[in-house]
C-alpha cells in the first residue's frame, strides 16, 4: 500500500514527444483516472509507473521511495492489462498464484490466499480452468485477481474494460471500483471512455497530446473546464468561437450575440462553452422575429430531447427532458422558429486557443 | 438435413474423397505389395507371405542403415533445434539489423534442390579434408553437419510462428508481478514456444530421416543410411522387400506424429 507520485514525468522518444510532462499525486486509497484520446499519452504514462517505459525526464515515486531507474519486477505495481495478458498454459490457480510464487510465499498461505481472491472475484470452482476455457469477462477477473492477490502498492488499469462487451462493462465498472474502495488501493486507471472515468475515479487528468489539460473531480472537470479540449472531452459542449464585446456581451464569429457569465473577465478573443442541458427553449411567435433560432433537427431519446438549432449561423445543441405530450414544444419540427434562453452564469468563457477538438 | 441438401454437397464430398484417395494411395500400395507373395508384383497376387519382412532383417545393410539413419536424424534434431530455435528468438525479438536477409538464408535450404546441395557439400568436404588432413565425407560427423541443415529452416519457420503468435503482454505481467527477465522466459516465453519447438524437432526428425538425395554423396561404406541402402537394392532387384522396408519406414513416422500430437495439436502448430 501507499501513494504514488509522478514529478515531472516526460518520455520523448528522439524528437517526437509522447509525454510532455505529468505531475501528478494519487494519494493512498485513491483513484485516480488518466482519461483522453488515443495518443494522448496515457498508456506511456501508465507503462512508465509500471517500469516498462523509462522516463527521459522527471521522477516515479512509489510510497515515497524513487523507482524511476527501478525494473518493472521490483516495483510492486499490479497490473491490468487491456488484453488480459493471462498465461494461456497456466490454470487459473497458477495464473494467480504466479506473484506469490515469484514472492516465495509458501505453498499453504498461496493456495489460502488464492482461494480468496477467487471468492473475491466470483471464480469459485474454475481454480483448473485454463484461460482460453473462459468467457471475456471470466479471464477479465482472472487478471484482476491476478493482480489484487499480491497486495501492490500501487493497482493499474490499462483500458480494462474495452474488451467486454456494454452490458458487461457496466457491471465490471461498479465491481471494479467496489473492490477498490473496499481494499483501499492506490489506483491509475487509464481510459479513453469519459463515462468509465467518470463513474469510476475519485480524480481525473485529462490529457490531450502528451500533456496534462487539467487534473480534477468529476464536477470540477464538468462545471469548470480550464479549456475548450475539456470542456468538448468531458460531456458534451457547445463550443463558440467569438469574442467578449462588453461584460456579458459575447459576439460570435458567425455574428451571433450570446450571453455570458458578465465577470471582470479582459475582452478579447475568446471561446464560449455552453453545455447544451442550459439552454431553455419556447416556440417563437413568428419565424422573422428578432434573436430567434432556427430549429434544424429533433431528436427523440426517450427521456431526453436532443434539438439541433442555428442562432444566427452558429449551430447550437439543446438536450431539454422530453416535454410532457400536451406541451407546445412536442409540435415544433424543423425550420420552426425557437427563442432560447439559459443562466448568463452557465455560459463560460474559455481562452481562445488553437484546438483541433471540436465539442458538442 | 433435407434430402436436397445432402445431394448437393455430394459432388464436394465425392472431392474430398477423391483428394485422400489420392494421398493415400502410394502408402496403401506399398503396405499392400509388402505381403504379396510374387516376387514380381502382379495382381492379383498368388498368396500373401511375411517372408519379404523376414528378407529385409537377413540383410544386415538395412538394420545396419536403419540405425543409422536413426543415428543421424536424432543427432541432427538434437543440434539443429536449438540452433534454429536461438536464430528464431533472435529474429523475432533482437530487432537486428538485415533480419529479413539472415531470415531468408536461414529458409534458403528449403529452395535448393537436396541433390545440389549434397553435391556442394560433397565438394566442401573434399576440399575441408585436405586443409584439415581429416576424414569428413563417409564420417557420421559429416552426415550430421549436413543433415542439421536440413532441420534448420523448419525449426526457424515453426518456432518463428509461435514467438509471433504470442501475447508479449503476457511476458510483461510476469515481470509485474515479480519475475525476473530470465524467469520470464523460462515461465512465460519457453511455454509459449514449446508447441512450435515440439513440431520442428517432429518435423526436423522425418525430414533427415527419410532424406536420400543430401545423403547419396556424403555416406561411406558401412555408414549408409537406411533411404541410401534403399536405392543401392533397387539398382540389384525389384522385389517386395523394398516395401516391406519403407512400411517399417511409413509405420515409424506414423507412431511419431501420433505420438507428437498428443502434447500438441500438429494441425494448428504448422
Amino acid at each position: 500500500m501507499g501513494s504514488l507520485l509522478l514529478d515531472g514525468v516526460g518520455k520523448r522518444y528522439g524528437t517526437a514527444v509522447a509525454v510532455e510532462r505529468v505531475d501528478l499525486d494519487v494519494r493512498q486509497g485513491e483513484m485516480v483516472a488518466l482519461l483522453g484520446p488515443s495518443g494522448c499519452g496515457k498508456t506511456t504514462t501508465l507503462r512508465m509507473v509500471a517500469g516498462f517505459v523509462a522516463p527521459t525526464t522527471g521522477r516515479v515515486l512509489i510510497g515515497g521511495a524513487d523507482v524511476t531507474q527501478a525494473p518493472p519486477h521490483a516495483r510492486d505495481t499490479g497490473m491490468v492489462f487491456q488484453s488480459y495478458a493471462l498465461f494461456p498454459h497456466m490454470t487459473v490457480a497458477a495464473n494467480v498464484a504466479f506473484g506469490l510464487e515469484m514472492r516465495k510465499v509458501g505453498r499453504a498461505e498461496r493456495e489460502q490466499r488464492v482461494r480468496e481472491v477467487l471468492r473475491l472475484v466470483r471464480l469459485e470452482g474454475l481454480e483448473e480452468r485454463l484461460p482460453r476455457q473462459l468467457s471475456g469477462g471470466q479471464q477479465q477477473r482472472v487478471a484482476l485477481a491476478r493482480a489484487l492477490v499480491v497486495n501492490p502498492a500501487v493497482f493499474l488499469l490499462d483500458e480494462p474494460l474495452s474488451n467486454l462487451d456494454a452490458k458487461l462493462r457496466g457491471e465490471v465498472r461498479m465491481e471494479i471500483r467496489a473492490l477498490q474502495q473496499r481494499l483501499g488501493l492506490t489506483t491509475l486507471i487509464v481510459t479513453h471512455d469519459q463515462e468509465e472515468a467518470l463513474t469510476m475515479a475519485d480524480r481525473l487528468v485529462v490529457m490531450d497530446r502528451g500533456r496534462v489539460r487539467q487534473v480534477g473531480t468529476a464536477e470540477e472537470l464538468y462545471e469548470r473546464p480550464a479549456d475548450p479540449f475539456v470542456a468538448g472531452f468531458v460531456g458534451r459542449c457547445n463550443l463558440v468561437e467569438g469574442a467578449l464585446e462588453a461584460p456579458g456581451a459575447f459576439r460570435a464569429t458567425t455574428g451571433a450575440l450570446l450571453p455570458c457569465a458578465p465577470g471582470s473577465a479582459a475582452l478579447g478573443r475568446r471561446i464560449l462553452a455552453l453545455r447544451p442541458e442550459h439552454i431553455a427553449l419556447a416556440p417563437a411567435p413568428s419565424p422573422a422575429s428578432n434573436g430567434a433560432a432556427r430549429l434544424k433537427a429533433v431528436t427523440y431519446l426517450g427521456a431526453l430531447t436532443e434539438y439541433h438549432l442555428e442562432l444566427d449561423g452558429t449551430p447550437l445543441l439543446a438536450i431539454r427532458p422530453t416535454p410532457p405530450a400536451d406541451d407546445p414544444l412536442r409540435r415544433l419540427s424543423p425550420g420552426d422558429a425557437v427563442r432560447l434562453s439559459w443562466e448568463a452564469s452557465a455560459a463560460r468563457l474559455l481562452s481562445a486557443e488553437p484546438t483541433d477538438q471540436q465539442g458538442a | 438435413m433435407t434430402g436436397a441438401a445432402t445431394l448437393r454437397r455430394l459432388p464436394f464430398r465425392l472431392l474430398v474423397l477423391a483428394a485422400f484417395a489420392l494421398m493415400l494411395a502410394p502408402v496403401a500400395t506399398v503396405m499392400t505389395i509388402s505381403v504379396f507373395r510374387d516376387e514380381i508384383v502382379s495382381f492379383p497376387p498368388t498368396g500373401l507371405t511375411l517372408d519379404w519382412y523376414v528378407n529385409a532383417w537377413a540383410r544386415r545393410e538395412f538394420a545396419r542403415g536403419f540405425v543409422t539413419s536413426l543415428q543421424v536424424a536424432a543427432l541432427a534434431t538434437c543440434i539443429g533445434v536449438p540452433l534454429g530455435t536461438a536464430a528464431a528468438y533472435a529474429l523475432v525479438r533482437a530487432r537486428l539489423t538485415g533480419a529479413q536477409a539472415i531470415s531468408t538464408l536461414l529458409l534458403a535450404p528449403l529452395a535448393v534442390p537436396a541433390v545440389v546441395a549434397g553435391t556442394a557439400l560433397y565438394m566442401f568436404y573434399l576440399r575441408a579434408e585436405f586443409w584439415l588432413d581429416r576424414d569428413i565425407t563417409s564420417t557420421l560427423e559429416g552426415l550430421v553437419a549436413a543433415h542439421v541443415l536440413l532441420t534448420i529452416p523448419w525449426t526457424v519457420r515453426l518456432v518463428t510462428a509461435s514467438l509471433q503468435g504470442m501475447d508479449r503482454a503476457a511476458e510483461e505481467a510476469a515481470a509485474n508481478l515479480g519475475a525476473r527477465p530470465f524467469t520470464v522466459f523460462r515461465r512465460v516465453t519457453l511455454p509459449a514456444m514449446r508447441p512450435g519447438i515440439i513440431a520442428a524437432s517432429l518435423f526436423s526428425f522425418i525430414q533427415s530421416f527419410e532424406n536420400l538425395e543430401l545423403s547419396l554423396l556424403l555416406v561411406g561404406p558401412g555408414r549408409t543410411t537406411l533411404p541410401v541402402a534403399m536405392l543401392n537394392y533397387l539398382e540389384f532387384r525389384v522385389d517386395p522387400t523394398l516395401a516391406a522396408v519403407a512400411t517399417v519406414q511409413i509405420l515409424l513416422v506414423a507412431i511419431l506424429m501420433l505420438v507428437t500430437d498428443r502434447f500438441v495439436s500438429i494441425a494448428r502448430t504448422v
